[in-house]
């Protein structure tokens, strides 16, 4: 279970507006709560600081334990955050990925082709990209996913595959964390529904199921 | 030693040079020429004043003094390695971290220099320590604003590849090490090609002023081999220091990326 309190992060200068405001939550194991609300709005601030990429004030707890109790990189592997847009930092595909035969299988079934782990990174297509680093995130088997608009830039076949492989991961008891856009696909993954809007978090409540 | 004075009307006729180009400028309508004039005073200044204080702190010989003058060379030395970045580290760090880097080694490669190789005696004398720490120092902060400019820029520039790395439970360290190689490598980059091209390209200032002072060129030439390399161990040095300092400033105890510790100037 991930439980956030009061999580709002630090000034980065005198004067300015804080760019998150004291958010609480908490995703039980095996559920997934959706985040949306206008560019800008400090959704991504929120995912950020929930991964610990920026300094805020307030407590994050997974499965009972302080994140200050636990080294910073840790914490990232097990509260996986996958941003909207990709990093790479090798020329080829393949040098991202610790073991590619254990990415192969979610490869193919968010519809990449079969040697996409001997490409040039730069031969990548925004969609292609933005599946490459959710596997990336997903063959760590993270505690919890921070996921920015995982399924943006993709066709609906592909969002569905997508949606499955997560379903199956809230299935084993992962948490997941979704900003998206999509109301459908909010509907279709999160119990619980909160919107961001000045840097502040507020629920807007439980899905009808 | 046997060399050729020279007098006030020899610098004057040299001067004659810098009229030249001037006329060229305004010629040509470069609008270079009021600048090469300041800049031609501002040399002349400069030096006259650094000759008089190089007299007056020979003749005293003192180790306070001199201690002194490098002490002041070092901090100038920073303020201009600080002025070649386009971003820097908020507060006193972007002043301090350089200056540090140069003052550390600089004074490590000097002593070792003064007190094991050219010992003069006493070992801290002015003459030897003050041209040797010029040099040491004017090369180490080429090395110094090189690796921190290389460093603070690939880390900005390289920011999205980087925290994907951190995102994906890597260490600062191993998140950071593409762009510490490429800044350390910028930084050493003039030394070595300095090395390669001396007495090619390039006759090494110190060794062609010992020539016309009159010395035997063999003599000029290890002079000049010493120098060389403690130059290169004061490069070498200082911007590791300031590289590895930058980059534990750019992280902390979560290892995260801090680039809100830096400022466009």
């Amino acid at each position: 279970m991930l439980k956030i309190q009061d999580l709002k992060r630090l000034n980065d200068g005198p004067g300015l507006v804080p760019l998150l405001s004291a958010a609480s939550l908490e995703v039980a194991d095996g559920a997934c709560i959706s985040v949306t609300g206008e560019s800008g709005a400090g959704k991504s601030v929120f995912l950020r600081a929930v991964a610990d990429l920026d300094p805020a004030a307030g407590h994050v707890f997974l499965d009972g334990t302080e994140r200050n109790h636990i080294p910073g990189p840790e914490w990232r592997r097990q509260v996986a955050y996958v941003p909207a847009e990709s990093g790479w930092w090798e020329d080829m595909v393949g040098d991202h990925f610790n073991d590619p035969d254990s990415a192969r299988s979610l490869a193919t079934e968010f519809g990449l082709s079969d040697d996409v782990f001997k490409w040039p990174v730069q031969q990548l297509s925004t969609g292609e990209r933005q599946r490459l680093s959710l596997i990336r995130a997903l063959v760590q088997n993270p505690r919890v996913l921070l996921l920015d608009e995982p399924t943006s830039g993709l066709d609906q076949k592909t969002s569905e595959n997508v949606e499955k492989v997560l379903h199956e991961r809230l299935d084993e008891g992962a948490s997941i964390v979704l900003v998206t856009h999509n109301a459908d696909q909010r509907d279709r993954m999160a119990s619980d529904h909160f919107v961001m809007a000045g840097g502040v978090l507020s629920r807007t409540g439980e899905a009808v199921s | 030693m046997n060399f050729i004075t020279l007098d006030y009307w020899d610098i004057g006729l040299a001067s004659l040079t810098i009229a030249v180009n001037a006329g060229l400028s305004v010629a040509m309508r470069l609008g270079l020429g009021q600048r090469l004039i300041i800049a031609a005073v501002r040399m002349v200044v400069q030096l006259t004043l650094v000759g008089l204080v190089l007299k007056a702190l020979f003749s005293v010989a003192s180790p306070v003094f001199t201690g002194a003058a490098i002490l002041i060379m070092i901090l100038f030395a920073g303020r201009e390695a600080m002025a070649r970045q386009e971003r820097r580290f908020r507060g006193w760090w972007s002043y301090g971290l350089g200056t540090g880097s140069m003052m550390a080694a600089g004074l490590i490669v000097l002593v070792f220099g003064l007190t094991t190789q050219i010992s003069p005696d006493p070992w801290y004398d002015p003459r030897y320590a003050i041209p040797l720490m010029g040099m040491i120092l004017g090369n180490t902060m080429n090395g110094v604003s090189i690796g921190l400019d290389r460093m603070i820029s690939g880390m900005v520039e390289r920011r999205v590849a980087i925290e994907a790395r951190l995102c994906l439970g890597a260490e600062a360290r191993e998140a950071f090490r593409p762009v510490v190689r490429a800044a350390l490598r910028a930084a050493f980059i003039p030394t070595i090609n300095g090395m390669s091209a001396a007495g090619i390209v390039s006759l090494p200032g110190m060794m062609t002023g010992q020539i016309l002072a009159g010395a035997d060129p063999v003599e000029a030439v290890k002079y000049q081999i010493i120098i060389m390399f403690l130059i290169a161990g004061g490069t070498g040095l200082g911007s590791f220091a300031a590289v590895t300092f930058a980059q534990r400033r750019l992280t902390d105890s979560r290892h995260r990326l801090r680039l809100d510790r830096l400022i466009s100037s």
